[in-house]
């Protein structure tokens, strides 16, 4: 049986080239890029050359890299690090974010919001899952520090108003001058970073976060992207490593393999991102002849070009999931029955999409190594598993 | 969370899948919100020994793999048993055949419980 993989904003496949330049570090180039001998300094020259290329990328300056496990701990350190640092000196501090967050930043904001280091507002999205401005500038006020919107949504591909948000974020800066309490403008860019500008003076971010592992570099490893100047208390103590902001000897293979799928990233994304157009537009096109569905999400201009939210009518999702895996496809799911919890999906909720709807809906996800072949074995099992679990269906 | 094969056997296959037209008693149980629908069909009809039997259960299920196949394990423990002993099944027995169901999955295997003790108290309603 052949494998189709579509679950892309789940995590990608290494690219081989990604692999090639990551083995010499484990066994031949080892050393401890903090020691001083030649195999240390090795190991250090390979940091330093992986960095350079992610700056390259965001253009930004490298020593404004902090390489860390994960986007997962890029947010918690960017978050936690600016309200800590500035609540030492601040007694009420606001910070904002939007309801459809990956939960390593809601769940942040929610944790300080508990711990009363800072009062959070959470921004509602309209139907297509987008924020906006008009709401974002209501919303900030004189004590507001800190405003972390994610780029595109992982679960139905939303690109946010990025570039807007940091046009703003710099006009209230200016009008507030600089003795009053600094604003930050955080973004979570893991789904972005692949397909989307990533340019962190265009798009006005003060900090950003991205993980390897869904740009087909090695998981465990991610970056926080942190403009010279944006003072953060780090969570983690220990080590000198990374600016004093997060201790722990680096994870140098990891690290060369992050370099180096960002700069394939950046040589590559035009040809990707038509080819994997192609493919959605195909997958779109043989959906929309199934009955009863409905796509989730904006309209193509505003969404990833490698996601697609569909739900299907009288079929549960985690049900379609499964059936397609024993044909050896693997897609995901926002069905409350997968997602720990009896709820259905927050994000779709939180678009105002009724349950109905939203327990019988899947994600696609693809990648620059998906074709269009695959397309038409996934709708013809689709088409085989929708119809036995309505067939099922009171 | 992994599925036993025993479930996924049931998810790929289901037992007693459908309806019954004319049912004897019909039990309809879950909501939308949580995402799962179950409908339990029964026609009864006397044993040897003259009491009500469970001559024949169905189900129609809108859920997720542990819903479809705790909805089949409860049918074919119910075929063939009397009222009596068929309302005495409970989730456990249905979890107990389907081996490691997650337990946020209980909920299935409640609602399959709850699912045939609503059509034969339908059953017994309408004799009454």
């Amino acid at each position: 049986m052949k494998q189709i993989y579509f679950d892309n904003a789940a995590t990608t496949a290494v690219d081989p080239k990604v692999l090639e330049a990551m083995l010499p570090y484990f066994q031949e180039h080892f050393g401890n890029a903090s020691s001083l001998h030649s195999y240390g300094q090795t190991a250090q020259g390979a940091v330093d050359e992986a960095r350079d290329k992610v700056a390259n990328y965001l253009k930004c300056k490298s020593q404004e890299i902090i390489f860390t496990a994960g986007a997962t701990e890029s947010n918690n350190l960017v978050i936690q690090g600016i309200v800590n640092y500035l609540s030492q000196n601040n007694k009420s501090l606001h910070i904002i974010t939007s309801k459809i967050e990956h939960p390593s930043v809601l769940e942040v904001f929610r944790f300080l919001e508990k711990q009363k280091l800072a009062e959070v507002s959470y921004l509602d999205v309209d139907q297509f899952g987008l924020i906006s401005i008009e709401k974002l500038k209501k919303t900030i006020k004189s004590n507001t520090v800190l405003v972390s919107i994610m780029y595109a949504n992982n679960e139905m591909g939303a690109i946010q108003p990025i570039q807007q948000v940091g046009e703003l974020i710099k006009k209230v800066r200016t009008e507030r001058g600089a003795k009053s309490l600094p604003l930050y403008f955080h973004v979570d860019a893991v789904q972005g970073l692949n397909y989307l500008d990533c340019e962190v003076d265009t798009l006005g971010a003060d900090a950003l976060s991205a993980s390897g592992h869904k740009i087909h570099g090695p998981k465990g490893i991610g970056f926080l992207y942190l403009r010279a100047g944006v003072k953060v208390r780090p969570v983690n103590y220990g080590g000198h490593h990374e600016y004093n902001l997060r201790p722990g000897t680096l994870n140098v293979p990891a690290i060369v393999g992050l370099g180096k799928a960002v700069e394939l990233v950046k040589n590559y994304k035009n040809k990707n991102v038509i080819k994997i157009k192609k493919i959605k537009e195909a997958l779109i096109n043989d959906l929309k002849k199934i009955d009863n569905i409905r796509f989730n999400g904006p309209e193509n201009g505003c969404q990833l070009p490698n996601i697609i939210n569909v739900s299907f009518l009288k079929a549960e999702g985690e049900s379609i999931l499964m059936m397609l895996d024993l044909a050896g496809i693997a897609i995901s799911t926002g069905s409350a029955c997968s997602s720990g919890s009896l709820e259905p999906s927050p994000i779709l909720t939180a678009m105002g999409i009724k349950p109905e709807w939203s327990h019988g809906s899947v994600r696609v996800s693809l990648s620059k190594f998906n074709s269009l072949p695959e397309v038409k074995v996934f709708v013809q099992e689709l088409k085989i598993a929708i119809a036995k679990l309505r067939k099922m269906a009171p | 969370m992994a599925y036993s094969k025993v479930l996924m056997d049931h998810f790929k296959s289901p037992h007693n899948q459908g309806t019954i037209a004319n049912a004897d008693g019909v039990g309809e149980v879950g909501n939308i919100r949580c995402g799962d629908i179950m409908k339990i069909y029964i026609d009864v009809d006397k044993n040897d020994k003259g009491a009500d039997y469970l001559k024949d259960v169905k189900f129609e299920t809108l859920g997720c793999a542990a819903a479809i196949a705790a909805s089949s394990v409860l049918t074919d423990l119910a075929i063939g048993k009397t009222l009596d002993q068929a309302l005495a099944i409970t989730k456990d027995d249905i979890v107990k055949v389907l081996e490691n169901v997650p337990p946020l999955k209980y909920h299935c295997s409640i609602l399959a419980e709850e699912g045939l003790k609503k059509a034969i108290e339908e059953y017994k309603q309408r004799k009454n």
